[in-house]
């Protein structure tokens, strides 16, 4: 048993033809991200720390769907959403509509911290961070040319598929919010990470900027608590993908509801999770156990991710190894 | 396998004390609405439409906490929230932060069936109602004289108690009439389709912009293929506890009965005093559990049980 961290910048439809320019600034922040987290690690940091550490380095790298580099709501806007949870005592912090606060993740661990609450959303969210002094900027901050092209590309498959707001089948819904246009370079992901120390204690946090061209107000999957961020005395899961379809499956508490109820491994309950119960191309997870086990698996085409144990064993990647 | 049908008013710390001007309307209201819910049924109605039906009307009844009548944030007003979800479909839909619609439940239905979302808040989701054509009103029209009462004594409390953040919220103040409560409907018809729908004001002096359990699919609300839940307590702890997903995933994945997994959840996953529940199967039982002093509650099954009750029974 000893410490080991996983960590994620988001699952989707990722080509494997994933430009140069793309593809190794996002493999060196997640080798930094790793490092960061291994140290603080190494360091005896507590695992909520150590996840709020690695979720803000995240957020701020303005390649990652979180923080700077948050997609685009229909209104060309950043409304971003975060969550964290400690495994031990249940605590757990999450917030949703932030447009200015530089680390929604941060302002999720004062909700749990400095509130009697769980969940602050929109206006109340950004007025309790300023209360507390979270550094916050011109809501322009969070913008980058990539993510307006990516909108105006979703829009432009809406026009030519359907309008949302009429009643249309599943799949061509996903179809349309998935539009990665041209670059096929899905943004569907979020950025998050799980922690477990020697003495077993778990830690997760996620962070997102949602889904390109979702409505204003839309909440996904990173802060209902279970859906895409959960940790217990089990095993610590932040889950990445189509939001809706994180929801709808519960996948974080369930990989753990497997260990408890079924006596599932770390592994078994999280690779039937995202093989059985999420459709195929629309979720992955990151996940540690009270033990020091890591997975990492997903169900789509690719996912950043990167993970590391106590006895030596590391992981960067964003499609599938060989074995898998 | 028949139909069966519950719903509730709220659970918490609800004294035996309870004045008859206070527990009489309520219980004529769980009444109307078992009775609502049950013609529906016999109808042939879809268990969706019976859910959001029942919580529509209990959201239009001031002395629940849920639209007219939904409790105060420390601000002095009010944001509403809501849940519905198809047990067969899986779908969904949730709603935050309403201060103008009149019934949060409805627009939790439209996210559900008009939108490729699940849950839309606060200002995106009136929004929406308003571009639904779903009917609004001034913000004044939930604010009732009881729970401006409410707030003041809870921040009363809060002056005298300032760390006991718990007790604090939880201030029932001098009338010791709790309004931890929520409004839910649970259902299922012969077919086995389950749906549930919950809604609420939240918590009395809750600060703005806060978020309890009853939005959170797998904590205040959730239905699949097993059952049917609909969760009412302390928010925090019912989220903690993700205690609708969990009624479900103990069936299905020990094995427990309807009534099993429900008692084991509210009896020892969540604190004493913090949560209840309504819960029906597909194969029709229905459960009412809670750990609090009491739980508005009723419920009907097509075999002819009826149950309309506020604290436990003698069974209990």
């Amino acid at each position: 048993m000893g410490w080991a961290i996983a960590l994620h910048g988001g699952a989707g439809d990722i080509p494997r033809s994933l430009s140069p320019d793309r593809r190794l600034p996002r493999e060196a922040a997640l080798r930094h991200c790793l490092q960061l987290g291994v140290s603080a690690l190494q360091s005896h940091a507590h695992p909520l720390d150590v996840v709020e550490l690695v979720v803000r380095e995240l957020e701020n790298h303005p390649q990652f769907n979180a923080g700077k580099g948050s997609v685009l709501t229909t209104d060309g806007t950043v409304e971003m959403e975060a969550c964290i949870m400690d495994g031990k005592t249940m605590r757990c912090g999450a917030v949703s509509g932030l447009t200015t606060v530089v680390n929604a993740v941060s302002v999720a661990r004062l909700v749990m911290d400095k509130t009697p609450h769980i969940y602050l959303g929109f206006q109340g969210a950004e007025a309790f961070a300023r209360e507390h002094g979270l550094e916050t900027v011109d809501p322009s901050h969070f913008i980058t040319p990539e993510n307006i092209e990516r909108l105006k590309q979703a829009k432009e498959a809406n026009r030519v598929q359907i309008d949302y707001t009429q009643p249309i089948k599943q799949d061509e819904k996903s179809e349309v919010l998935a539009a990665t246009g041209g670059s096929g370079d899905s943004q569907i992901g979020t950025v998050g990470c799980v922690a477990v120390d020697r003495d077993g204690n778990l830690a997760t946090a996620t962070s997102t900027g949602g889904l390109v061209n979702k409505m204003v107000g839309r909440i996904g999957d990173t802060p209902v608590i279970g859906a895409g961020t959960y940790a217990n005395s089990y095993c610590a899961v932040s889950a990445t993908g189509r939001g809706e379809a994180v929801i709808r499956a519960t996948v974080a508490r369930d990989v753990a509801a497997l260990m408890e109820y079924k006596g599932l491994s770390l592994q078994e309950a999280a690779a039937y999770v995202v093989g059985e119960r999420v459709p195929q191309g629309t979720a992955g997870l990151v996940a540690v156990s009270a033990s020091g086990e890591v997975t990492m698996p997903f169900n789509t085409t690719g996912m950043f991710r990167a993970c590391a144990t106590e006895d030596g064993y590391t992981e960067i990647g964003i499609w599938p190894t060989e074995q898998e």
